[in-house]
């Protein structure tokens, strides 16, 4: 069996396989260069080709049916926190905000619009959460962060209906920056609205007064300063999901 | 006189196996290097010393890495399929054909693996009996089979570091795990280099084996072949 085969075979046949061989050969490199032309031939969506976005698509159908709210992202000691935060973005972070005036606009399915200063904020349980933020660009680092599980936020101001949809939309103030989210990971038990880092309010350049921090996603759906947060059955607009990014950046 | 001895060298599926995995590992380094720009740490030195940076401002010019980020994912998770299924039916393949006997290496494989060292470095005369693969060939192609799985696994690790948390864990965390990942390219592109060159020495019988399936026996050996077949 594990001997190999051997035949005698005239010239004439081995020429023929051969070509036969070589044919079929070079037809599947010949293919796989129309391929590639194919797949660059495609129309953009979202500024990515089609094809490649239907497969990121199909990838989050995948792993969103995969996904568990058991499944933690792996909770370090505080001590272990960075003490000097990244900062790798300020959309959505301009310099005219007034902080004094802000309330977070939660907006219902009733279509009424609930202000929400960060006082009422702090009544709510506080849940602090350390874990290694993972940036899509390929960077990590353990930080600290608190605020209030979204969980408990939805439970306190009553969005059953609203998280039983599929996604949630946040904005910033100014509107520049905005992600939209699968619900499944805005009620995982280490999502929080977050005012707090490192035991101390939120930087400017951190997002105060609020943010998100979501650790079973990518950096950029952790949106920084929170104006807005509405509720959908379709995918909210997000920001780098415009410019190319899968949607999901699911972890 | 018109007819020659052939042998039987690689079976349809290994050909076709072998040669889908040429073009989809090539997208799937590119692609990962498009990804690692985003965040290119990785270097050979010590402290403030650096010898080798992965990669030098003229590399990833030349290959024109630059934002590339979101690109690179997502060509990258697509063609991971292909990669993992492809590799999964080679690796189904392989054993259910028996046919790993041929490529695992055995008990005097790393011996015999020196001596084909020393004769492909000219330093010494003469080959070990061998089957299909010499043991050379048949460490390197085992090996090779290991680092598509580690690079399967590092992959996921990476991909879904919280969903698979214990995978990433196992691998010493997240950061490990993005490395160990690179690491495993480099000797995939090293493994590369190297097959490459032993294939333009080899000649174009055994390069044409890998198209045909089937090599040419030289007349010289016909008749100890034979003899031994006894």
């Amino acid at each position: 069996m594990t001997d190999l085969k051997e035949e005698l075979v005239s010239t004439k046949l081995i020429r023929r396989k051969t070509i036969l061989s070589f044919a079929f050969f070079c037809l599947f490199f010949i293919a796989c260069f129309l391929g590639w032309r194919w797949l660059h031939k495609q129309p953009l969506q979202n500024n990515t080709p089609l094809v490649l976005r239907n497969a990121l698509n199909t990838n989050e159908s995948v792993f969103n049916s995969l996904f568990s709210n058991q499944k933690l992202s792996k909770p370090y000691p505080i001590s272990k926190a960075e003490t000097t935060v990244r900062v790798n973005g300020t959309a959505g972070l301009t310099n005219n905000f007034d902080a004094t005036t802000w309330k977070l606009q939660l907006v219902k399915n009733s279509g009424d619009t609930i202000f929400i200063s960060l006082d009422d904020l702090k009544q709510l349980p506080k849940t602090e959460v350390v874990f290694d933020f993972k940036c899509i660009e390929g960077w990590s680092q353990v930080t600290y962060w608190g605020g209030v599980k979204f969980s408990d936020f939805a439970a306190k101001y009553g969005l059953v209906n609203e998280t039983g949809l599929l996604y949630t939309g946040l904005h910033t103030p100014d509107n520049e920056y905005y992600v939209g989210i699968d619900n499944k990971s805005m009620l995982h038990p280490q999502t929080i609205l977050c005012y707090e880092m490192n035991g101390k309010p939120l930087p400017n350049n951190q997002g105060y007064p609020l943010r998100l921090i979501i650790p079973v996603k990518y950096g950029v759906k952790h949106l920084k300063r929170i104006g807005t947060i509405f509720f959908s059955n379709v995918r909210p607009p997000d920001y780098w999901f415009e410019r190319g990014y899968d949607y999901y950046c699911g972890l | 006189m018109a007819d020659k001895k052939i042998i039987q060298k690689h079976p349809l599926a290994i050909r076709w196996l072998h040669w889908i995995n040429f073009p989809v590992l090539g997208i799937m380094v590119w692609s990962g290097l498009l990804i690692y720009w985003a965040n290119d740490v990785y270097r050979i030195g010590w402290g403030d010393t650096t010898i080798l940076k992965f990669f030098p401002d003229s590399v990833n010019k030349a290959l024109n890495l630059p934002y590339r980020l979101a690109e690179g994912m997502s060509f990258h998770f697509l063609f991971m399929w292909v990669f993992a299924v492809n590799g999964i039916i080679y690796f189904l393949y392989l054993l259910f054909s028996k046919e790993y006997k041929l490529i695992f290496p055995n008990k005097k494989s790393l011996k015999e693996a020196w001596l084909v060292l020393l004769h492909d470095l000219r330093i010494k005369k003469g080959l070990p009996p061998q089957k299909k693969y010499n043991a050379a060939q048949r460490i390197a192609y085992t090996g090779v089979i290991f680092l598509g799985f580690f690079m399967l696994l590092t992959g996921i690790a990476i991909y879904k570091p919280v969903q698979f948390y214990w995978l990433c864990n196992l691998l010493g965390g997240y950061e490990w795990a993005r490395a160990e990942h690179f690491i495993i390219t480099l000797l995939f592109c090293l493994f590369f280099l190297v097959h490459i060159i032993q294939v333009l020495l080899a000649g174009w019988n055994n390069f044409r084996g890998m198209v045909t399936g089937f090599e040419i026996k030289k007349d010289t050996s016909t008749k100890d072949a034979a003899q031994q077949n006894n």
